[in-house]
């Protein structure tokens, strides 16, 4: 079965009614289930107001879970925006087609002088970023992954939807994984947000995570941008969405992210309320309802939340980001998505982690499971990131 | 409350629970044993039926209006073999369900898994409704899903052992995952036996030799029945769980995770 049709089984605004209707004794026997038998129902009661007074017990559950899945890791990531071209009218983004900010696609020896950089901080995985349009598409990633596969062991995207062939080729150019974020499940709040281009066709977007799965991508990121409508019921369809990936594309590994509105160029988006409480309840009852999932913590969010945050379920943070085309080295100026909230630098980040008893994970891939086993760039001590706290 | 009907490559059962028609005293204590269980499901061993048309000791005492017949392939050795019995058992017995049962060893009768895949993937794409028996293997499991079974029916424990779910930790992992009904299959030697599967949330379980050798197989039959039912009324009531699950709120800890977010909002 397609995700679509799964989806259309459940109406938006019915599972923010059943969640709203969960009972504390529904939560207890949520929080009561053995490790990895939390089921959709389940999940429901712990999105629900009536978890609420119980965010500590899932705060508890959900860590001890974490640790004993992952140990007390956190693997840091970068994003490495390669344009902010796009073809799409959305409410909510600095990229939005209708804004008027100077365009910029990353040529071969940008990209590099952003690898350069990211590396010299201590990244060994990239999340390459791409607004929607023809001109990022599969021919300039094809390029851009094989410009990178030298320098990094893993390389994740985040641009537009593609199809199932371009998804196999572009695994045979040394791609790790894919983000494909729903932003909402909502029918009305998608189209109320995405006013028009190819991100307006939300049956497209709704079938990505399937077509990664046919094509073999062995890690798939889900999500929803929290604030486009009620966020318990998109946190619900995500987690559906996840339950889906994981019994169908049984191979894939899976992330979840947590990405909230943030302010923007091109004005204010009336949003439903999505706090840090609500984060964190979200966060601990995706852990409960898959203990293998990588749960990934935003530069979107304060240094002060991510401080205490981290250790809840979380087991990747992005850290040091700069949302723009170039923004590592060779244009730091050029127009950003959003505004990062975490100004520290990844070697404060990966201190203060150390300084918790956690330990940050530069590399926890390798290109060979992508396929490449020829010669790997050779490096020098300089690049070990130890040698960079200082 | 009625339990939900399981449905089988588009058939339906309101019997959850399948029995095999092997080791039975008599045809007549097999066919009213039968009865007794509500089966609507049974197998039948292709080596033990008479296919030329001659009165038949199994079959002359199976309503077959009744059942449905589930061939199987028991005694086969290799996939090739599994494929030259299952054709023959199309056509004597009127029915592309097939129960593939590959054992190439004579003592144990465990499943073949290499073979067993082999074979699902030919049949399937000969037009059977396969269901395959094998270890309870999780990833074998999504394997035979993906190559087409129509269920999958992992092993409790040893065939004719009674010894229960032995396999219970990886039935869980393949309840959880399937997409296909999961019917265990062997090693159920007593109807709490069945019963726990079905808590567990299996889709249906077969059982043979606990009923066919018991001292009153009838009753047996019966008890079986009942168990099975409570097993699955139990699972869609919502079980509570005895012990506290792993998430289960416990002893104020020292320090709080959440005290940093403060109070929800009224």
């Amino acid at each position: 079965m397609n995700f679509i049709d799964l989806w259309r089984r459940h109406e938006f605004g019915a599972v923010a009614k059943t969640i709203a209707s969960k009972r504390p004794a529904d939560v207890r026997r949520a929080l009561g289930r053995a490790r990895g038998s939390v089921d959709l129902e389940d999940f429901a009661a712990l999105l629900s107001p009536a978890a609420s007074p119980f965010l500590e017990d899932m705060a508890q559950a959900s860590q001890r879970q974490t640790v004993e899945r992952f140990g007390r890791t956190m693997r840091l990531f970068a994003p490495l925006y390669l344009s902010n071209a796009c073809a799409n009218v959305c409410t909510y983004c600095g990229f939005s087609a209708h804004n008027r900010i100077r365009r910029k696609v990353l040529s071969d020896p940008e990209i590099l002088a952003e690898a350069g950089a990211l590396r010299s901080r201590g990244f060994d995985s990239v999340l390459l970023v791409t607004g929607e349009t023809g001109r990022v598409g599969r021919d300039y990633l094809s390029n851009a992954l094989r410009l990178l596969r030298p320098h990094f062991s893993g390389l994740w995207i985040e641009v537009q939807p593609l199809p199932e062939d371009d998804y196999a080729a572009l695994a045979g150019d040394g791609l790790s994984a894919v983000l494909v974020y729903q932003e909402t499940y909502d029918e009305r709040a998608y189209l109320r947000h995405h006013l028009s281009g190819p991100k307006a066709d939300i049956a497209w977007r709704l079938g990505t995570p399937d077509r990664l799965g046919r094509a073999g991508i062995k890690r798939i990121g889900l999500g929803a941008l929290f604030g486009l409508s009620d966020w318990r019921a998109d946190a619900w369809f995500t987690g559906l969405h996840l339950r889906h990936v994981e019994t169908v594309h049984w191979r894939t590994r899976t992330s979840v992210s947590f990405p909230r509105l943030r302010p923007h160029e091109g004005g204010e988006v009336p949003v439903t309320p999505f706090g840090e409480r609500d984060l964190v309840q979200a966060a601990c009852a995706f852990r409960l309802l898959s203990p293998e999932a990588e749960l990934s913590l935003s530069t979107r969010e304060s240094e002060a939340f991510r401080n205490r945050a981290f250790r809840l379920g979380f087991t990747s943070m992005s850290a040091g980001s700069r949302t723009n085309p170039g923004g590592y080295a060779s244009a730091p100026d050029s127009l950003e998505q959003f505004e990062v909230d975490d100004g520290r630098s990844p070697q404060e980040v990966a201190a203060f982690l150390r300084s918790q008893g956690y330990e940050p994970v530069w590399k926890d891939w390798d290109s060979t499971y992508d396929g490449f086993a020829g010669p790997r760039r050779a490096r020098s001590p300089g690049n070990a990131p130890e040698a960079l706290v200082s | 409350m009625i339990p939900r009907p399981l449905v089988i490559a588009g058939a339906e059962f309101s019997s959850r629970l399948f029995v095999g028609t092997g080791k039975f005293s008599s045809g007549e204590i097999m066919r009213r044993s039968l009865e007794a269980s509500g089966t609507q499901l049974v197998t039948v061993a292709l080596s033990r039926v008479r296919t030329g048309g001659e009165p038949d000791d199994i079959l002359g005492h199976l309503d077959t209006g009744r059942y449905r017949l589930l061939p199987n392939t028991s005694g086969t050795r290799n996939a090739r073999e599994a494929v030259l019995a299952a054709e023959l058992a199309r056509e004597a017995l009127g029915t592309n369900w097939l129960k593939l049962e590959i054992h190439p060893d004579p003592k144990y009768l465990m499943p073949d898994p290499v073979e067993t895949l082999l074979a699902t993937e030919l049949l399937v794409k000969r037009g059977f409704i396969v269901l395959p028996y094998v270890h309870a293997d999780p990833v074998l499991c999504k394997r035979l899903e993906e190559a087409g079974a129509a269920a999958v029916m992992p092993l409790g424990s040893p065939i004719g052992s009674n010894l229960g779910l032995e396999s219970r930790a990886f039935l869980e992992i393949i309840i959880a995952q399937s997409r296909v009904p999961v019917i265990v299959d062997a090693g159920l030697g007593a109807p709490s036996h069945a019963a726990a599967a079905l808590e567990m949330g299996a889709d249906a379980v077969l059982v043979n030799t606990a009923i066919a050798s018991a001292a009153d197989p009838i009753a047996m039959a019966e008890a079986f029945r009942l168990g099975v039912e409570a097993g699955r009324l139990a699972r869609e009531a919502g079980l509570a769980r005895a012990e506290a699950g792993d998430g289960a709120p416990r002893a104020s800890a020292t320090s709080p995770l959440t005290a940093f977010l403060g109070e929800a909002a009224p």
